[in-house]
């Protein structure tokens, strides 16, 4: 076995051809010196194939490398490991917008590699709470069951809670092509990840950056579910680092769109796995919650600057279980989540935003007088309570039946029927937040006053009896 | 003492050459000079956990022991400061390295510069031992800095300041030659000893009619609120920063999200306290890890927060820990115990969890400061939980509910239904005997009041699951009574809005007030169903508008209007 230390003429890089053991995606090489924690490394194969690698563990016995690309082939004989004394990094230039990378930060469109301005390390810092400024920019997504009930602000982290063969991609392009309006003299860019998802997947947002003319406003970070799973760690980092690039150093408002979150936790499972570490709940690691918020927490204002970055991550609930510790971790996390529902769905409801699990916990800082409307706030919450109380009584409904209940109660049922079919449910089309909110008092115009319990006299003789009745 | 380092994973580093080194001593870890602490030691090698980030750190680079444990600095210029986990002054952090937190940063926690108008409260000559009082300064419009002569002295005065003083200046010097600062340090993980603890018979009066009305927590005493996501902890623990009653507020927050945190920044500078009238802020400490900030920062995070809070109670004041949350501190925990490779007790977390957080809770209490019981001062602990999944049958629930008196549950389903504060009148619940007090200072009949109302939503909520099963019309028509006025009280009562100005708080008369007027509403309901009306004719638009209004009502018409609300209806 290889277990000498060779040095090649090249005296800056050191090479190791002391690779121990191989566990899934991580290789163990003996006796390196001189190694730190997050520095790439190259895996020179017998052909010359290069592999890139990162150091994840160091001590006297070995370091631990976890490999970003297929381990398959390797062999502990005849690898040699470079270190290059340099942690993960992106290049960075204002140039980079319409730019096509791989998961990790390699052009696969064809184009020579950028010259950059500045590189940076993926893993950034984190931004000092004190220099934060605060999300209260509305941004309008066209979308009631989102502006009405859940509304959207500048600088927040609002992940879409999807299931599989639900449209949450549909939603997030409508959000993207929306988010697009900004005011005068600022600017909009897109930083899209694509963590293991499909060919089909990742097609369906580039034909839409493409549509919404968007592609040279975009930088696209690709990996594709066939690329290397542990590719995925690194994927969202190089997204992020170049969105605040963009955003607190040139000033871009900064749509992040990370899909799909649940193939980045599987793949920090893997690797945790092949670590032998111990177990958290359904076999995630115990660390998925600090390592998830390294992630979503790079979002935000800050104060000073002119740009922002809003955070909308994609995630799959395995088996639709909002307890999922994917979903879960996440929801601990994010300002809220966009909850998207099946039952509506088979109703052929579109979006099918089930908006009871749904919030947004920003959104009383983007409503309101001068911003949406005076009664945005109580409106929102009458709406809540009179369709919490119908849902309620569909079950009452299906074991007395329609005919068992009060008049009172049966005017609630229909009520929650009508805000799925008519309120949340809008197609193609998309509201403005005048729309929203008048829809929504449209819906609500059918109880007697007697009913509301969220909404103050003042606002009631507005716009429940006043001038905006139709 | 130096060591070299042998290992690094995450968080933690193994070092060798640490044979002299002590368990919990501060260290500087590498070129970078990290911050860390000596979490085990074994023959000559020691594991250390490091408080910033490790990205970057080799083998073999320098670890430098200070000898000293990891300790926070104690002295005027606490109030009104926001620091992270390891009291690093965020504010001059972000004026020297602008808007992110790089490692290796070192300023100093209280500021070296400023000057504080020392008045003595002793003559040299007077004999002072640990916890006297020596002085005082004005600290804030709302508080007085008493400065206390540190553990371990006791002596005669020999001399005392009676200037302005910089932290570091001398204040006293004992006859035998010691000298007293302005400033003390005090290791985050050792409990501040005091003179005995003793039972409290206060509330912790917080403003929130369901808390104050239904599940009261003694001024010194313990809560926990668990909730899964989107319940509303943070309003709630943000709710509690502003109108409870307290001397001194420590606002905890860890391992939470960053923009929450400057909307805390934002708001509550300018917000005035209810009960000073000065600046909210001039008696709020604000300890601040967000989620991803270094986790074992967020360890120290809990200590340090509530070591400030011990040294204000020293002084005699009332200070409430107010934590979000708890469970992201537990976690920190388990990451670090993962790391140390560790035998697992439950769902991964160490077997010593719960010890853990007993002895965390146990730092609660009010206590004597001084043997002749003249000054007295409490720590009330109130953290969020957050449970996975919202299940309460977790680790974190389990083992702080053995510790603490009282929990406050919050719902989803509540929540879902927006309505708020979602505290589970079911589930929650509150060990204190407080009714003696109540009865003293709010009404004699508070007690029975307060059981009416329990056993009211008890019954609505029995009635409300048959309901479910056979549906409304199977209700007797006293029963349908108990559901709309079961209705009326969740809706008016219990809900309550944090952010409407005259609702946000509400003072114990007019709880009182409302519950009295709810009890009448409830006789008068049940005495027109014996002359023969039915329910719509007693549940009229009227008399609900009347009791809908009364949250808007200012809390100082009350008891006046209380009589003619009863009229009304």
């Amino acid at each position: 076995m290889g277990v000498t230390k060779t040095r090649d003429m090249d005296l800056l890089t050191r090479k190791y051809r002391t690779t121990e053991k191989i566990v899934g995606p991580l290789l163990f090489v003996e006796r390196a010196l001189n190694v730190s924690i997050g520095e790439m490394v190259r895996i020179v194969l017998p052909e010359r194939e290069e592999k890139k690698g990162q150091v994840i563990e160091v001590s006297e016995e070995h370091v631990v490398i976890q490999v970003l690309e297929e381990t398959t082939g390797l062999s502990i004989h005849d690898v040699e490991i470079c270190f290059t004394e340099s942690v993960a990094k992106v290049n960075l230039t204002p140039d980079i917008l319409g730019r096509r990378f791989d998961g990790i930060g390699r052009p696969i469109d064809g184009m020579p590699d950028i010259i950059p301005e500045r590189r940076a390390s993926i893993t950034g810092y984190p931004i000092n709470p004190v220099s934060r400024g605060e999300p209260s920019d509305f941004i309008q997504t066209g979308i009631s069951a989102i502006d009405g009930l859940n509304t959207l602000v500048r600088g927040q982290k609002l992940p879409i809670f999807s299931a599989s063969g639900l449209p949450a991609k549909e939603i997030a392009g409508q959000i993207l092509r929306q988010s697009m309006v900004v005011g005068e003299g600022e600017r909009f860019a897109i930083v899209f990840a694509g963590i293991g998802i499909t060919f089909r997947e990742a097609s369906f947002f580039i034909e839409e950056f493409e549509r919404g003319a968007t592609l040279h406003l975009s930088v696209i970070f690709l990996n594709l579910a066939e690329d290397p799973a542990i590719e995925r760690l690194l994927t969202p980092r190089f997204a992020l680092t170049t969105a605040e690039y963009l955003a607190f150093e040139h000033g871009f408002h900064v749509l992040v769109i990370l899909t799909d979150m649940t193939n980045y936790c599987e793949a920090l499972r893997e690797v945790a796995t092949a670590r032998e570490e111990i177990p958290g709940r359904r076999g995630y690691p115990g660390y998925m919650y600090t390592d998830l918020a390294t992630i979503y927490e790079r979002a935000g204002r800050i104060r000073g600057a002119k740009g922002s970055i809003t955070q909308i991550p994609i995630l799959t609930m395995p088996d639709d279980d909002i307890t999922h510790p994917i979903p879960d971790l996440t929801g601990y996390i994010t300002e809220g989540q966009i909850v998207l529902s099946r039952e509506l769905h088979r109703k052929g409801v579109y979006p099918p935003i089930d908006v009871l699990p749904s919030l947004s916990r920003l959104m009383n800082l983007g409503i309101g007088d001068g911003k949406t409307r005076e009664d945005h706030r109580e409106l929102a919450d009458q709406l809540y309570a009179f369709y919490a109380q119908g849902r309620d009584l569909r079950r009452v409904a299906s074991i007395v039946g329609e005919e068992g209940l009060s008049e009172a109660d049966r005017l609630l049922l229909r009520f929650a029927d009508n805000f799925e079919m008519g309120y949340i449910n809008q197609g193609d089309t998309t509201r403005n937040i005048t729309e929203s909110l008048d829809c929504g008092w449209d819906m609500l115009r059918r109880f007697p006053e007697d009913r509301f319990s969220r909404v103050r006299p003042e606002i009631m003789e507005k716009y429940y009896a006043g001038t905006n009745k139709p | 003492m130096s060591g070299i380092i042998t290992k690094i994973s995450g968080p933690t580093v193994v070092a060798k050459g640490m044979r002299k080194s002590g368990m919990y001593n501060l260290v500087y870890v590498g070129g970078m000079r990290l911050i860390g602490e000596v979490i085990r030691i074994e023959g000559d090698s020691a594991t250390i956990q490091v408080y910033e980030d490790t990205y970057g750190l080799k083998m073999g680079e320098e670890i430098i022991d200070t000898g000293e444990q990891l300790c926070i600095e104690l002295g005027p210029g606490l109030l009104s400061s926001i620091f992270d986990g390891i009291q690093r002054p965020l504010a001059e952090i972000a004026g020297e390295y602008k808007s992110f937190i790089p490692t290796g940063v070192a300023l100093p926690s209280l500021n070296r510069s400023r000057r504080w108008h020392f008045t003595p409260t002793v003559n040299p000559g007077d004999a002072v031992e640990e916890g006297d009082i020596i002085g005082a300064i004005q600290e804030t419009t709302s508080i007085i800095h008493r400065v206390m002569v540190p553990q371990g002295f006791r002596g005669i005065i020999k001399d005392i300041a009676e200037t302005d003083l910089l932290i570091e200046d001398k204040v006293a010097i004992l006859e035998d030659g010691r000298d007293i600062r302005l400033i003390q340090k005090w290791p985050v993980r050792r409990p501040r000893p005091f003179k005995k603890k003793i039972t409290s018979h206060t509330p912790f009066i917080t403003g929130q009619r369901i808390i104050d009305t239904l599940f009261p927590v003694a001024s010194g005493g313990s809560v926990i609120i668990p909730g899964g996501f989107g319940t509303g902890k943070t309003v709630l623990e943000q709710t509690l920063a502003k109108f409870a009653k307290s001397d001194v507020i420590i606002y905890i927050g860890c391992g939470e999200r960053g923009n929450e945190i400057a909307e805390v920044l934002t708001y509550f500078p300018e917000l005035i306290d209810p009960y000073t009238g000065y600046l909210l802020m001039d008696r709020t400490v604000l300890v601040v890890n967000t989620s991803n900030m270094p986790v074992a920062a967020r360890e120290a995070s809990i200590y340090t927060g509530i070591t400030i809070g011990e040294y204000y109670r020293d002084m005699g004041y009332n200070v409430a820990i107010l934590a979000d949350s708890i469970s992201r501190w537990a976690e920190a925990m388990r990451e670090i115990s993962g790391r140390l490779e560790e035998l697992p007790g439950e769902e991964g977390f160490p077997m010593y969890l719960a010890s853990r957080l007993a002895s965390f809770y146990e730092r609660a209490g009010m206590i004597e400061c001084t043997d002749d019981g003249n000054r007295r001062g409490s720590i009330t602990i109130c953290t969020a939980i957050s449970p996975p999944g919202g299940d309460f049958s977790e680790p974190v629930t389990q083992s702080a509910l053995r510790v603490t008196g009282a929990m406050w549950a919050l719902d989803t389903n509540l929540a879902r239904r927006r309505h708020f504060p979602a505290i589970s009148w079911g589930r929650s619940f509150s060990l204190y005997q407080l009714d003696d007090w109540f009865r003293e200072n709010v009404a004699d009949d508070w007690p029975e009041m307060r059981r009416w109302l329990m056993s009211l939503l008890q019954k609505e909520e029995e009635l409300q699951d048959i309901v479910q099963l056979i549906g409304p019309d199977a209700l007797r028509d006293q029963d349908r009574i108990v559901v709309e006025t079961g209705h009326l009280i969740r809706e008016n009562l219990l809900q309550q809005s944090p952010y409407s100005p005259v609702d946000a708080f509400c003072p114990m008369g007019k709880q009182y007030s409302m519950l009295k007027i709810f009890s009448r509403f409830y006789e008068i309901a049940l005495k027109e169903l014996g002359e023969g009306r039915d329910t719509d004719e007693i549940f009229t638009m009227e008399r609900k508008m009347i009791l809908k209004d009364l949250k808007n009502m200012p809390g100082e018409k009350f008891p006046a209007v209380t009589e003619e609300i009863m009229n009304r209806l």
